[in-house]
């Protein structure tokens, strides 16, 4: 009872708190997205698959999924019939919310009428339900590989004290329900278990103990609910209405990613996704560990996991309650005061000034500038389509942005944005071709260049290949492609430079491969890891890549190119160069 | 008398007379600073050369000498894009060490 008013009052508090944190518009959005219904359906949809059915996690693990659904689908619904059979049998009492609960300390029963069987079997069957889900939790602590999870989180210790509470509710409850089955009735599981406690317990005052035990489980699961993982069950039904309604972090700690944070549920899902975590010492820098230093404050921990991750954003791609790993990190690091504030006002653009009227605009990047060849194997395929291109940054430029970005410099990284804009606008060109996936990803997502197509180079070749203007001369050479995690998770981008690999030889696929892809360790999203710690990380993406045994591993990104290109023993090469050469 | 020229002012570092204890304090959290062989890899690959001057290279000489006002002047064109930390030939994060930099000193 204690425990019930407590959370009710704590989770409505909670809920006021972030949705006053959303900046203004932010907050116009969510309360206009909630009425309409469209976003409407979509939020109960999500919720129900989400929050119940755990869909993502039966994609992910069969025994994982069922698992989390039993317990939270089981429960739900023991909850649901629990106040159904409430309001059949006494309507009087249905406002007491703890009714339900203990409906069957309450109420002596009969099983006379049809419909009482039909729901005392409903309720058995949820409650073997949720017990099952409970059982395979337990065996889960002991053996998580077989649920598909090589490590899991180490739990901290109030997390302990809800984990053991919440296993015994069940239980409990079963107990309390066996003792009372023969005076309130139950159904095939409690009935029986009456029978056997009748044998060598036959006086009813015994029931007491078993539902003191149950309400009190219940009442410490409640009362340490908000300090625990198990926030997540409120929070995700706030995070899903926000997320549809097409808010992002604006701030590091308030709002939308406060109500990420604690939407984790600490499934330690992103621990084994992490490329980090080849090495043992960076397990605790994955996104479970992050969320759980932000809710306890602790900024030296918080500094270090932030500026320590790579943002190749996998643990984003694989979170089943949607936690924006990267983004948190890349927030957190924007927090950080500087007092030296690079300028950029005083590059004149009209030195950079290049004049492309209705031409396709090549703007390579810095990376690609260190690796030449894959820009003269672009420049050549151009050619030979008798494409109309010029060189926006022939003789350097300036960079993008996205590194900048990725430091949580957004106002360097703005002036950098603004700047190149204004290139691209005065060239009068209508399509920006780019080599280099993480240009191309700030390019798609900060660029304002209406009416200039944006195009990755992997696009650009399979839509040349597939109206003829490239004839390739299909070779026996088995490829393997390497998803880089700015154009793959990043861009969505893995079906056109597959199909275009696929038309010059073979094409086999890594181990992991598309949204799960292994970063290459390359990565400036890391501030912190030096060049001797990236080592291990590459040569385990390395092996995922070589599973195969493929004669050329293939690649769409030049860091990923280079940072391969060190370890490999087998070539790496960019996709515009492997075209190039199978080209008539 | 105006000659249309006049004598450079001295470009002498009397190290005698140089606080370096903001350079020591850097070294502690960046180690690696140590590390530079000034091969100028990095100022050959940085995409801000040619607007301030930017290289790596001369930023932690500069430093080493107390020359804190120029080195602040090339850093505020560094783009961070990292090339200069994929070219290092002796594994040094450079993009660190600027943001380092850029924590330790202040611009005037």
């Amino acid at each position: 009872m204690i425990g019930l008013i407590f959370i009710l009052s704590y989770c409505l508090i909670g809920l006021v708190r972030i949705i006053l944190q959303l900046p203004k518009e932010d907050r116009r959005r969510f309360f206009l997205s909630l009425v309409n219904p469209k976003t409407m359906a979509k939020n109960i949809r999500d919720i129900f698959c989400d929050c119940l059915f755990h869909v993502k996690l039966w994609k992910r693990n069969k025994l994982l999924g069922y698992m989390h659904s039993s317990i939270a689908f089981g429960w739900f619904m023991l909850i649901v019939i629990g106040h159904i059979e409430v309001l059949l049998y006494t309507p009087h009492r249905a406002k007491l919310f703890y009714f339900p609960i203990f409906f069957r300390y309450f109420v002596a029963e009969t099983e006379s009428t049809m419909r009482g069987a039909f729901f005392f079997f409903l309720m058995d069957f949820f409650l073997l339900m949720v017990l099952s889900g409970i059982f395979l939790a337990m065996f889960k602590r002991l053996q998580s590989r077989i649920f598909g999870m090589r490590r899991t989180t180490n739990p901290s210790f109030l997390d302990l004290v809800g984990l053991y509470s919440l296993w015994s509710i069940f239980p409990l409850r079963l107990l309390a329900e066996g003792f009372t089955a023969d005076i309130s009735g139950g159904s095939f599981l409690t009935k029986s278990l009456n029978y056997v406690l009748n044998s060598f317990l036959s006086d009813h005052t015994n029931m007491l103990p078993a539902w003191w035990a149950y309400s009190c489980a219940l009442g410490i699961f409640f009362v340490v609910l908000p300090f625990t993982r198990y926030m997540h069950i409120p929070t995700e039904i706030l995070l899903i209405p926000l997320r549809n309604a097409g808010i992002k972090i604006r701030n590091a700690r308030k709002g939308f990613a406060k109500a990420e944070v604690y939407s984790c549920p600490s499934c330690g899902l992103c621990i084994d996704a992490c490329p980090m975590g080849v090495m043992k010492t960076h397990i605790k820098d994955t996104t479970v560990y992050l969320n759980r230093q932000i809710r306890r404050r602790n900024e030296r921990r918080i500094e270090e996991i932030s500026d320590k991750c790579l943002l190749c954003g996998k643990c984003t791609a694989i979170c089943p309650v949607g936690v924006e790993g990267d983004k948190l990190r890349i927030a957190q690091r924007s927090l950080r005061k500087y007092s030296i504030n690079p300028d950029y006002s005083d590059i004149s653009t009209a030195e950079l000034a290049c004049s492309s009227e209705g031409k396709v605009l090549y703007y390579a990047g810095c990376m690609t500038a260190l690796t030449p060849a894959i820009r003269k194997a672009m420049e050549s395929l151009l050619q030979k389509a008798g494409v109309d291109y010029e060189l926006m940054d022939k003789d350097g430029g300036i960079c993008c942005g996205r590194p900048m970005m990725m430091a949580g410099r957004f106002d360097q990284a703005r002036q950098m944005v603004e700047k190149n804009t204004e290139i691209i606008r005065n060239s009068g060109a209508t399509t920006l071709l780019l080599t280099c996936p993480i240009c191309y990803r700030i390019f798609k997502e900060k660029y304002n260049l209406e009416g200039i197509e944006i195009i990755h180079h992997t696009e650009y070749i399979d839509r040349l290949i597939k109206a003829g203007r490239l004839k390739i001369r299909k070779g026996k050479a088995k490829y393997v492609y390497h998803d880089p995690c700015e154009l793959g998770r990043g861009c969505g981008i893995y079906d056109q430079p597959r199909e275009v690999l696929a038309s010059a030889g073979r094409l086999v696929e890594a181990a992991k491969n598309r949204k799960e892809s292994i970063c290459c360790g390359g990565s400036l999203g890391s501030l912190t890891l030096g060049f001797d710690k990236r080592k291990a990380m590459t040569e385990n993406a390395l092996a995922n890549l070589t599973s195969a045994s493929p004669d050329v591993i293939v690649t769409a990104c030049p860091l990923c190119r280079s940072t391969f290109n060190r370890y490999a023993d087998r070539p790496v090469e960019d996709l515009a160069e492997i075209i190039d050469k199978k080209s008539i | 008398m105006d000659f249309g020229f006049k004598i450079s002012p001295s470009s002498a570092v009397n190290l005698d007379n140089v606080d370096l204890s903001l350079y020591d304090r850097l070294a502690e959290v960046e180690p690696d600073i140590r590390k530079c062989i000034a091969c100028g890899s990095c100022s050959a690959s940085c995409p801000a050369n040619r607007f301030s001057g930017m290289s790596v290279r001369k930023a932690i000489l500069g430093l080493q000498r107390g020359k804190e006002k120029e080195v602040a002047k090339m850093l505020s064109t560094c783009m961070l894009c990292g090339k200069c930390s994929m070219v290092c030939p002796r594994g040094i994060n450079t993009r660190h060490l600027i943001l380092s930099i850029c924590k330790f000193y202040k611009e005037d």
